[in-house]
């Protein structure tokens, strides 16, 4: 076998494992490559970083990486990473999980490892319904979009993720689209630096779910919507920028929020350290 | 370090399995608040960072669950402490410590129950769901506790357990147990067995995530440059999902069987006057304080009574109360709730087997169980 016939990035994946779970035309192979290209750009050892994920076809992502990578229950990716952030804060602990594990069955430790400002890197990909399931809405699915579970259209508001992510008090909140690889790879290797909760929301397509209720006709057809509908404002005001694109509005994308703001882990070692003094 | 110096304490059984745990090398503690357990979560808090640990309250007990499950492959001893209800939301990240082989401590303080129940009182009804809690099929190891000295030994003995069958183990305490106070002796440190995690660190050639051909194979642990995959999914040996019901077999087989095989080295039983006697008492945890009244008792009355006391409840002590049940054919079991030990009892002993429930809400009262020794020997 000569060089040519690796993967480029075969030092980091799990060729073994391939081919993948996912549907032609979504887009987790490039979030992997993003992923995976900030990694490399990082500096930082790759064997420093652990991946952990719950369950859903977002969750199947970290299987890949050639990496320490942690597939655990659903909507519970998060409390985990953040035991094993503690238990090792040398560690880099990312998440990539999707929408629904993050913020429907796993919504109250998103806000509470976010309210804490946990040293974790959480990366959603929102498809905006159940994929591996069969296409069910959740709490992202925007309004009157049609869903296995919404056939009259959901009537439903759905959630703002940067909007939320930046009231809980995260160190850094972007969203991006897999139509966008560039600047999501260094969005990620920005918020692999950042001290603190680390948020980037990234939109896919789900060509054989919510591609298909919604009328497109394949992955690349919903990518180039959500392509030619964005727009990207880095000082958007994020109240404004829930995702409703079936209504004529333009999905905001940018890097929204780099604040600096004590995380939980500056914090802790600041009372191990005030204890250890107080005992001299 | 700041250990607990040796010596003797007058102490109540939070105080114990918290003192029991650090002893044990327990530095990393998740949990939620919980009335009879609080106090666990109290002292942790003030402690771990004494010694160099780590605590943090979370959310819920979902997420508690799933902390000391992270920590522990982050390479550090963990454990959490609830009740009853908190212990019903932690079962689906039980399964996960289960399927994961990742060793970590419950403790679970019983009280009334279902539901809310009576949060202050004590209970006895969460025996089979640390048997069954959890969906799919387990091996557990639990331990129960009826004193605050053991309290604090069984912590350490669930550690060592934890540690050495690589999986979470329960600690089936109870609301009196953790609330009573009376003495307490502590060892030096260099009395107590501890057993200390073994680790790969580096991956050797084909070394694999998991090795279903040998109960005791040392985990990774994150950052170390392993580069496993863990998954809650049935894996094969290197980590990697599959449907494959061969693989199931494989990995369920392996899973069951480290704790089927050394069920002698793990099951652990107190017997009192069971020698000559033609009726045995099966009780456990703050009920067999009762139990072992009921006894002496009876003894004065000619009554040839024993006592026996699991110390560790699952896995069942089969072999013993086989030889038992052939000996002298009756049970006893008095538990506080409507039956269910005695379910085991009656399935491995296959002998007559008689109930007395005791609802939630004191400890029982050894007159009751007297009476019902008195029935079988009319």
């Amino acid at each position: 076998m000569t060089e040519t016939e690796f993967h480029p990035k075969h030092e980091l994946i799990r060729e073994e494992r391939f081919p993948h779970v996912w549907c032609p035309g979504c887009g987790l192979g490039i979030l992997l490559q993003s992923y995976l290209n900030a990694l490399e750009k990082s500096g930082i050892p790759s064997e420093n970083n652990v991946l952990v994920s719950g369950i859903g076809c977002t969750a199947r992502l970290p299987g890949y990486a050639n990496l320490d990578s942690y597939h655990t229950t659903h909507g519970r990716a998060i409390p985990f990473a953040t035991g094993m952030k503690l238990a090792n804060p040398n560690l880099n602990v990312t998440v990539i999980s999707g929408d629904g594990d993050l913020f429907n069955i796993g919504g109250n430790h998103f806000i509470h490892a976010a309210r804490r400002n946990m040293d974790l890197l959480v990366i959603c990909s929102n498809n905006f319904n159940y994929g591996m399931t069969g296409g069910q809405h959740g709490s992202t699915t925007p309004p009157t979009s049609k869903s296995a579970s919404t056939p009259y259209g959901n009537i439903e508001p759905s959630f703002n993720l940067p909007y939320l992510a930046s009231a809980l008090g995260a160190s850094y909140v972007a969203r991006w689209t897999v139509m966008h690889p560039r600047q999501l790879t260094r969005s990620i290797k920005t918020a692999m630096d950042v001290k603190g909760f680390a948020f980037i929301e990234v939109l896919s397509p789900c060509p054989p779910n919510f591609g298909k209720f919604n009328g497109f006709g394949d992955g690349f057809e919903e990518m180039e919507f959500y392509r030619t509908k964005s727009v990207v404002q880095n000082d958007a005001k994020l109240e404004d920028i829930s995702i409703d694109p079936f209504h004529g509005k333009q999905v905001v994308l940018g890097e929204f929020v780099k604040r600096k703001r004590p995380s939980y882990i500056m914090l802790e070692q600041e009372l191990t350290a005030k204890l250890k003094e107080g005992r001299k | 370090m700041n250990l607990l110096p040796p010596g003797r304490y007058f102490a109540d059984g939070n105080f114990a399995a918290t003192e029991g745990a650090i002893l044990a090398g327990c530095r990393f503690f998740a949990g939620y608040p919980i009335t009879p357990s609080s106090e666990v979560l109290e002292r942790m808090s003030s402690r771990l960072p004494e010694v160099g640990g780590h605590f943090i309250e979370m959310e819920d007990e979902i997420g508690s669950m799933a902390a000391i499950l992270g920590a522990s492959n982050g390479g550090v001893k963990s454990m959490t402490a609830t009740s009853g209800p908190g212990f019903s939301l932690m079962q689906e990240n039980i399964g996960l410590g289960m399927i994961t082989e990742t060793p970590t401590v419950v403790l679970d303080e019983m009280r009334g129950g279902p539901s809310t129940g009576i949060p202050t009182r004590v209970g006895q009804g969460d025996v089979m769901q640390t048997r069954w809690g959890s969906h799919g099929d387990l091996a557990p190891i639990t331990y129960s506790p009826n004193s605050v000295q053991e309290a604090f030994d069984l912590q350490i003995e669930a550690f060592n357990a934890a540690e050495t069958y690589r999986q979470p183990v329960f600690v089936a305490s109870d609301q009196v147990v953790g609330h009573l106070t009376e003495m307490l002796e502590v060892k030096k440190i260099d009395e107590y067995d501890i057993v200390q995690r073994e680790t790969r660190k580096v991956r050797n050639g084909s070394d694999r995530v998991f090795d279903y051909s040998n109960d005791f194979i040392p985990m990774f642990i994150a950052g170390t440059g392993f580069r496993g995959n863990v998954d809650s999914l049935t894996h094969d040996e290197k980590g990697y999902p599959s449907n494959e019901a061969s693989v199931e077999k494989e990995m369920l087989e392996h899973l069951l069987n480290k704790v089927r095989k050394n069920e002698e080295k793990i099951v652990k039983y107190e017997e009192f006057l069971v020698e000559d006697a033609k009726l045995i008492l099966v009780s456990y945890g703050i009920t067999s304080r009762s139990a072992k009244q009921a006894v002496k008792e009876a003894r004065k009355e000619g009554l040839k009574v024993g006592m026996f006391r699991p110390i560790t409840l699952w896995p069942f002590p089969e072999k013993r109360i086989k030889e038992l049940a052939e000996r002298s054919k009756k049970f006893i079991v008095p538990e506080i709730n409507y039956g269910q030990y005695s379910h085991s009892v009656r399935e491995y002993g296959q002998s007559e087997t008689r109930e007395v429930h005791f609802p939630p809400g004191a400890v029982p009262d050894y007159k009751i169980i007297l009476k019902e020794i008195e029935r079988c020997f009319a």
